[in-house]
């Protein structure tokens, strides 16, 4: 029966998560982004807080409640609405365990999930993006040949996060069977990591360019082995998870720019008595609901084990232009003010925009 | 808890309806958007036959969410039709929503339009002027005034008539009444003539010392200055996920013609391609496809809420805000990719967009729908944000 209410378990994941994020990330976003510093110490709180160990099963060294993506993307939308770059970096794990999670051997649960469980943030990510204006991530340019028992990795990756100090790289290419992921050591003779990106936003979040030559790994570290991986699930569960983060953006900008209009005076009055105001505002509160139900069936339906590719690309293409749209507003309702890094709203705007561009740097 | 699963009775009615649509509504569809006015008899003799199921409403017994599947399947058949239904329209549901039993059984089997809406007020609607007097020696309210603009004021029975008992006391003293067929001085004085929904009658009454029996008013005779409108308003929460689900029904039966034309000329729409590989037409499609789910999926939410009991007008008014302009732009987006074929009466696409234009106006504009969102996140009062 059609419901869109969270139940216990999902309220008590969104009010830590979004007390945590007050707590933690907000102190941190405005000094993160200006000295593009990833505070090391965040992210280890978000994994004291037992979020990778508890999508793990016991078997494998977690204390598995029930893995949901719909929990998961419950709890980036609170992360992200407190700051995405640390939102992003703190979650890049999930980069490499959610596809072992769903597609590994049993031997590779074995060997790489207990990493996971630990006391400490296991730093490890994948690199699935690649530095061109037309990427696309049906038409990966790197690719895996198969070469006396191992695989060759060749190719370029960009917008990798934590690269440099990962220490396991997920590296998605183009092999035989389709698209395929390795488990890459950051250490891996063949790979080097390049210089740190500069974007527009995500400045806190440490961004690296992947070079793979002739990178050779062993054929074990193919996740699922023969069978593969199902990458078209990957990619909606990580699509998901981006909206959520969207949502967790447009809202915090439309919260502040709210808050704003109804302080700031002009012509004798706030301005949010003004339609002009008032309009953006009510637009960009319809606007994160729709984004937020679009993200969430898309994942419902992952969880059901169902294809949610339609879902999942609409909600994306949705989210990405929505929430240009509402940071953009956030902006224009301070006025001059927001464009003074000040205020945070110029932040958001800038971050707001990479949601078009990103595909796999974050999952569910 | 979240699930987008719908119940097997809403499925079961969506599927009804659907053979409906497609059996007689589209068919007739063209033919009574040209012959504004005239009788449908299939549409009656639908009614008819459908009598043994419980009718094609089945009733208001259904739940909120099973209402708006099914006007939105009703609405992707044909928008005029579904407001033209013989089985009532939107003074059955306020009647619904805050009779008394004796009331129900006197008025439920009847059917009833509303009429709130004068020449001097549409979205102000707290500035009607159409008067209610209680004659003490009849015990009979005299109602006098104008209406504009009433759906169905020609096929339905009875009109509920918003009616001030004081005008100087503002919106507490505006109440509802029904006002019957054959009722001495109501007068049906206009037949509209509209872009759209054409086989839906959209009439103009007077009300010229029309006397009704004193139980006829709804609700409590009691002017409370304080929330004493909010009732009235409150049947808005209630009709306007299913105003939204007419819009959405509209632009999907447009969005649907339009994939299925362009698929007939080798144009499929990908969900897995990356925005390079993308034509204009695609992109167009894909987004439009996002913007009616967007909508739809606002629109479920606030249904759901009612079925709960929970307080929705904010909820309800991001649907119907959502719906009414994602079906004007869709469908007006709809007839452009089909060219010249597209705006040719030969097809139905052109006749979506004239129709469903109107789900973006009536049961509150678009501007009022973000109005009353904006009070409502800002916590404003009406004199605040004007
Ligand atoms: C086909 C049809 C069927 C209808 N059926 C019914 C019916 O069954 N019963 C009934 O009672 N009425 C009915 N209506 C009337 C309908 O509800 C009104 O037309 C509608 O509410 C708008 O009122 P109005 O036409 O007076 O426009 P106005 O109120 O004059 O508005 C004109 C424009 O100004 C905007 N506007 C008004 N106030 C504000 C504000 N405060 N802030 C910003 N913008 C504002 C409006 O959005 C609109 O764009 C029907 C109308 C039509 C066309």
């Amino acid at each position: 029966m059609a419901d869109f209410s969270l139940n216990e378990e999902q309220k008590l994941i969104q009010e830590t998560m979004r007390e945590f994020a007050q707590e933690e990330f907000r102190k941190l976003a405005h000094e993160s982004d200006e000295s593009s510093t990833l505070q090391e110490d965040a992210l280890e709180k978000v994994c004291a807080l037992g979020i990778f160990s508890s999508s793990i099963p016991e078997e494998y060294g977690g204390h598995e409640m029930e893995r949901s993506a719909l929990n998961t993307i419950i709890m980036a939308e609170e992360l992200a609405w407190g700051d995405l770059s640390i939102a992003l970096g703190a979650l890049s794990p999930l980069l490499m365990m959610t596809p072992i999670l769903e597609s590994g051997t049993e031997d590779q649960k074995k060997k790489w999930l207990p990493n996971f469980c630990g006391e400490s943030f296991y730093a490890s990510t994948a690199a699935l993006m690649e530095p061109r204006v037309s990427f696309d991530p049906f038409a990966l340019q790197t690719t895996a040949e198969e070469r006396g028992g191992k695989a060759v990795l060749n190719g370029v990756k960009c917008m990798v996060p934590l690269a440099d100090r990962a220490r396991q790289i997920l590296v998605y290419a183009k092999g035989a069977s389709g698209m395929e992921a390795y488990i890459v050591d950051g250490d891996a003779a063949g790979l080097s990591v390049g210089e740190r990106e500069k974007y527009m936003g995500l400045r806190a979040l440490p961004l690296f360019t992947v070079t793979l030559k002739d990178c050779e790994v062993d054929l074990d570290r193919r996740v699922g082995g023969e069978k593969g991986i199902d990458y078209n699930r990957l990619l909606n569960l990580s699509r998901a998870s981006l909206c959520a983060m969207a949502v967790g953006i447009s809202r915090a900008s439309h919260e502040y720019a709210l808050e704003y209009a109804k302080e700031r005076v002009a012509f004798g009055e706030p301005i949010a008595y003004r339609q002009s105001i008032a309009f953006m505002l009510a637009e960009s509160a319809m606007e994160v609901d729709a984004m937020r139900l679009l993200a969430w069936r898309a994942a419902w339906k992952l969880d059901r084990g169902e294809d949610a590719t339609r879902e999942s690309t609409l909600a994306k293409r949705y989210c990405a232009d929505q929430t240009m749209k509402v940071t953009d507003y956030g902006v224009q309702i301070l006025g001059g003010h927001g464009y003074i890094r000040e205020h945070p709203v110029e932040r958001w705007f800038r971050n707001g925009r990479s949601f078009a561009a990103l595909e796999g740097l974050a999952i569910a | 808890m979240i699930d987008f699963e719908l119940s097997p009775e809403a499925l079961k009615a969506q599927e009804r309806v659907r053979t409906i649509c497609e059996n007689v509504f589209r068919k007739i569809s063209r033919k009574y958007d040209e012959n504004e006015h005239s009788e449908m008899p299939e549409l009656h003799e639908l009614a008819e036959e459908l009598k043994g199921e419980g009718g094609l409403r089945g009733g208001m017994n259904r739940d909120f969410l099973t209402n708006v599947i099914v006007t939105e399947e009703l609405s992707w058949g044909d928008l005029g039709l579904t407001l033209a239904w013989p089985e009532g329209g939107l003074g059955n549901a306020a009647i619904n929503a805050v009779a008394t039993p004796e009331q129900k059984a006197r008025f439920g089997k009847a059917t009833a339009s509303m009429a709130i809406t004068e020449p001097g007020c549409g979205s102000d609607t707290s500035n009607i002027t159409t008067t209610a007097k209680l004659d003490p020696e009849t015990n009979e309210w005299i109602i006098n005034g104008e209406k504009i603009f009433i759906t169905g004021g020609k096929t339905y029975d009875n009109v509920v008539v918003w009616a001030t008992l004081d005008r100087s006391l503002g919106r507490a003293a505006i109440k509802s009444f029904v006002v019957e067929k054959g009722a001495p001085g109501r007068e049906l004085v206009k037949l509209e003539h509209k872009l759209g929904i054409r086989s839906s009658d959209t009439v103009a009454m007077v009300f010229n010392d029309c006397r009704i029996p004193y139980e006829n008013i709804l609700g409590s005779p009691e002017i409370k200055t304080r929330g004493g409108f909010k009732g009235a308003m409150a049947t808005f929460d209630a009709t306007r996920p299913g105003v939204a689900a007419m819009g959405i029904g509209v632009a999907r039966a447009a969005l649907d013609f339009t994939k299925e034309t362009l698929e007939k000329e080798g144009i499929t729409i990908p969900y897995d391609k990356g925005m390079h590989d993308l034509s204009a037409v695609q992109k167009a499609v894909l987004d439009m496809e996002a913007e009616l789910e967007a909508a739809r999926l606002l629109t479920w939410r606030a249904a759901t809420m009612l079925n709960k009991g929970v307080r929705n007008s904010l909820e309800a008014s991001m649907g119907k805000a959502k719906a009414g302009r994602m079906a004007t732009l869709v469908t007006q987006r709809c007839v452009e990719i089909l060219g010249p074929c597209g705006y040719s009466r030969d097809w139905l696409v052109e006749k979506w967009m004239r129709d469903c234009k109107i789900t973006d106006i009536f049961e509150g504009t678009g501007q009022i729908q973000m109005l009353i969102i904006a009070r409502q996140i800002l916590g404003y009062t009406r004199a605040e944000l004007k």
